[in-house]
């Protein structure tokens, strides 16, 4: 089951890297940090941009409509038109509203956001921190998000802010206990917490992924994982956070220009993170699909890992959107019933089955 | 007393988890055919019932059941079957339409100018419900705007007379 191999390099040798640290050797360490973060502040810039355009498409057509289509081949600069909007728009304040606080919420899930992205293994060389505890870092770093959405609906002075965090409050801590679990359990069976090595440790072929290297169990898991993470990132149909028809935005309800566009942006990159994470814990990573055919995998291997690592986010991301245009939003009540009477038993009940396979050594 | 009480929790747990393994399969199988529902939208673009209007002008089919502005049926000698009863004036809410009536050679009463008020008419339809002879319809036209309220006011009748 261990193919981990000995050498576990420090993951950042990438071509600009090794290129920067050739030509200049002193300065090389600032020069590479500085770097990637530029990189990767791009790409969560960017990132959001080309997801909400793909969600108005996506549930265009689960709905038999078109979508954007004037702005740009298909409607593809509509996001950016409607995020520049957004930037050059006022930022109001309610009267009576807590001013630092108000200002600090937006902050919290973007940048919380954004510190799961450092170490999602995009590539073999191409992540930026693989600390040896990666799993338990995310749950840390995931919990800032439901701050900041605590501290918007108390900052707002407004009851349907208030009520809509409160509610999002008590499902995100709800439901990040079986994500917590399920991490739990991929990082039971890989015998690591670090990121890198979860994906290397499912080297082989398509069914060496955890998905399929656990019979069923690893494909339940996969479903437990997709519905909490669903919850974890507010989505429908566990959005009643938001719920526009009886909270009037909830959370969001008195941010405008950059600040909404901070919590909104914050909202897709987190379903960008939770779709790598799914990829990374269940789906081989950057690691190209084998499938056993000498020639197609050797044209699979062709491909660099981060295509690959894109390829199976994106197709996260799919399941993601079709969940949430397909679904019905659920009741609170129904909800909590949901985390605390169907998924948690299933999820510790899920973990012993699995530690009594691994100590029967009934893996693929 | 020790044996019925195990069994009495043996029962408890095996309802339990029987109930449970049921929700849990017929919530799944609902959801997956809600899913199979969507993806077959997705995956049909022809289902697609979006027009994209002002492109295609020239191609845009109205649907059957759309109601636009009041037209008058005329076959191709330019005949209509209107005998100027008025029932559609009198059935008409907002006093849209007047029909007037003139006198033939043989002295019948016969429809001499049927006016349509655009202006005022709320495409309600109950003009062509009430109508007898099925003598007016709604037509699929549109795009009715115009500058002037003059221009507004229709005479519907080709011909003067009828059947």
């Amino acid at each position: 089951m261990n193919q981990l191999p000995t050498n576990t390099i420090y993951p950042v040798h990438n071509f600009v890297g090794d290129m920067v640290r050739h030509h200049f050797p002193a300065a090389a360490g600032y020069a590479n940090g500085f770097l990637t973060l530029v990189s990767l502040l791009l790409f969560v810039a960017l990132l959001p941009v080309l997801l909400i355009w793909l969600e108005r498409k996506v549930c265009a057509h689960f709905q038999a409509r078109l979508g954007p289509m004037r702005v740009g081949y298909h409607g593809l600069l509509q996001s950016t038109a409607d995020g520049l909007k957004l930037l050059f728009k006022e930022v109001l304040m309610p009267k009576g509203a807590d001013k630092f606080v108000f200002f600090l919420a937006p902050i919290l899930p973007a940048s919380a956001s954004f510190l799961v992205m450092t170490i999602l293994p995009f590539d073999h060389h191409l992540q930026v921190a693989d600390p040896a505890g990666g799993v338990i870092y995310i749950l840390g770093i995931s919990g800032l998000s439901v701050l900041g959405i605590l501290l918007a609906g108390w900052a707002s002075n407004n009851k349907y802010s208030l009520l809509g965090a409160m509610r999002s409050g008590a499902q995100m801590i709800s439901f990040e206990i079986s994500l917590a679990l399920i991490m739990l359990l991929i990082v039971m069976v890989t015998g690591t917490a670090s990121l890198r090595e979860i994906v290397l440790s499912q080297q082989g072929t398509v069914l060496d992924w955890w998905i399929f290297k656990l019979p069923v169990l690893g494909l339940v898991a996969f479903m437990m994982y997709m519905i909490s993470s669903t919850a974890e990132i507010n989505r429908g149909p566990f959005d009643i956070s938001e719920a526009e028809s009886e909270l009037t935005g909830g959370f969001a309800t008195e941010y405008s220009g950059i600040s909404f566009a901070m919590f909104f942006f914050a909202e897709f990159v987190n379903m960008f993170v939770s779709a790598g994470i799914a990829t990374t814990f269940f789906l081989g990573g950057f690691l190209a699909p084998q499938i056993g055919i000498g020639a197609i995998d050797a044209a699979f291997n062709f491909i660099p890992g981060f295509i690959w690592f894109f390829c199976k986010t994106f197709l996260v991301i799919f399941l993601y959107m079709w969940f949430r245009w397909t679904f019905p939003r659920v009741r609170v009540d129904q909800l909590m019933y949901l985390e605390w009477k169907m998924l948690l038993p299933a999820n510790i009940a899920l973990l012993m089955v699995a530690g009594f396979f691994l100590a029967m050594g009934w893996t693929l | 007393m020790m044996e019925t009480r195990r069994d009495g929790y043996k029962n408890i747990v095996l309802h339990s988890s029987g109930h449970y393994l049921r929700k849990v399969a017929t919530g799944l199988i609902s959801l997956f055919s809600g899913m199979g529902v969507t993806v077959r939208y997705f995956i049909n673009p022809s289902r697609i019932i979006t027009q994209q209007y002002p492109e295609n002008r020239a191609s845009l089919q109205m649907m059957d059941r759309f109601r636009g502005h009041v037209m008058m049926i005329h076959d191709e000698n330019d005949q209509h079957r209107c005998t100027g009863c008025g029932i559609c004036e009198k059935a008409c809410p907002n006093g849209t339409i007047s029909v007037l009536t003139t006198k033939d050679l043989t002295g019948r009463k016969v429809l001499g100018r049927y006016i349509y008020r655009l202006s005022q008419c709320s495409l309600c339809n109950l003009c062509t419900e009430s109508c007898p002879f099925g003598a007016i319809a709604m037509a699929r036209d549109f795009e009715l705007a115009e500058y002037d309220r003059q221009l507004l006011t229709f005479v519907l009748n080709k011909t003067q007379g009828g059947i």
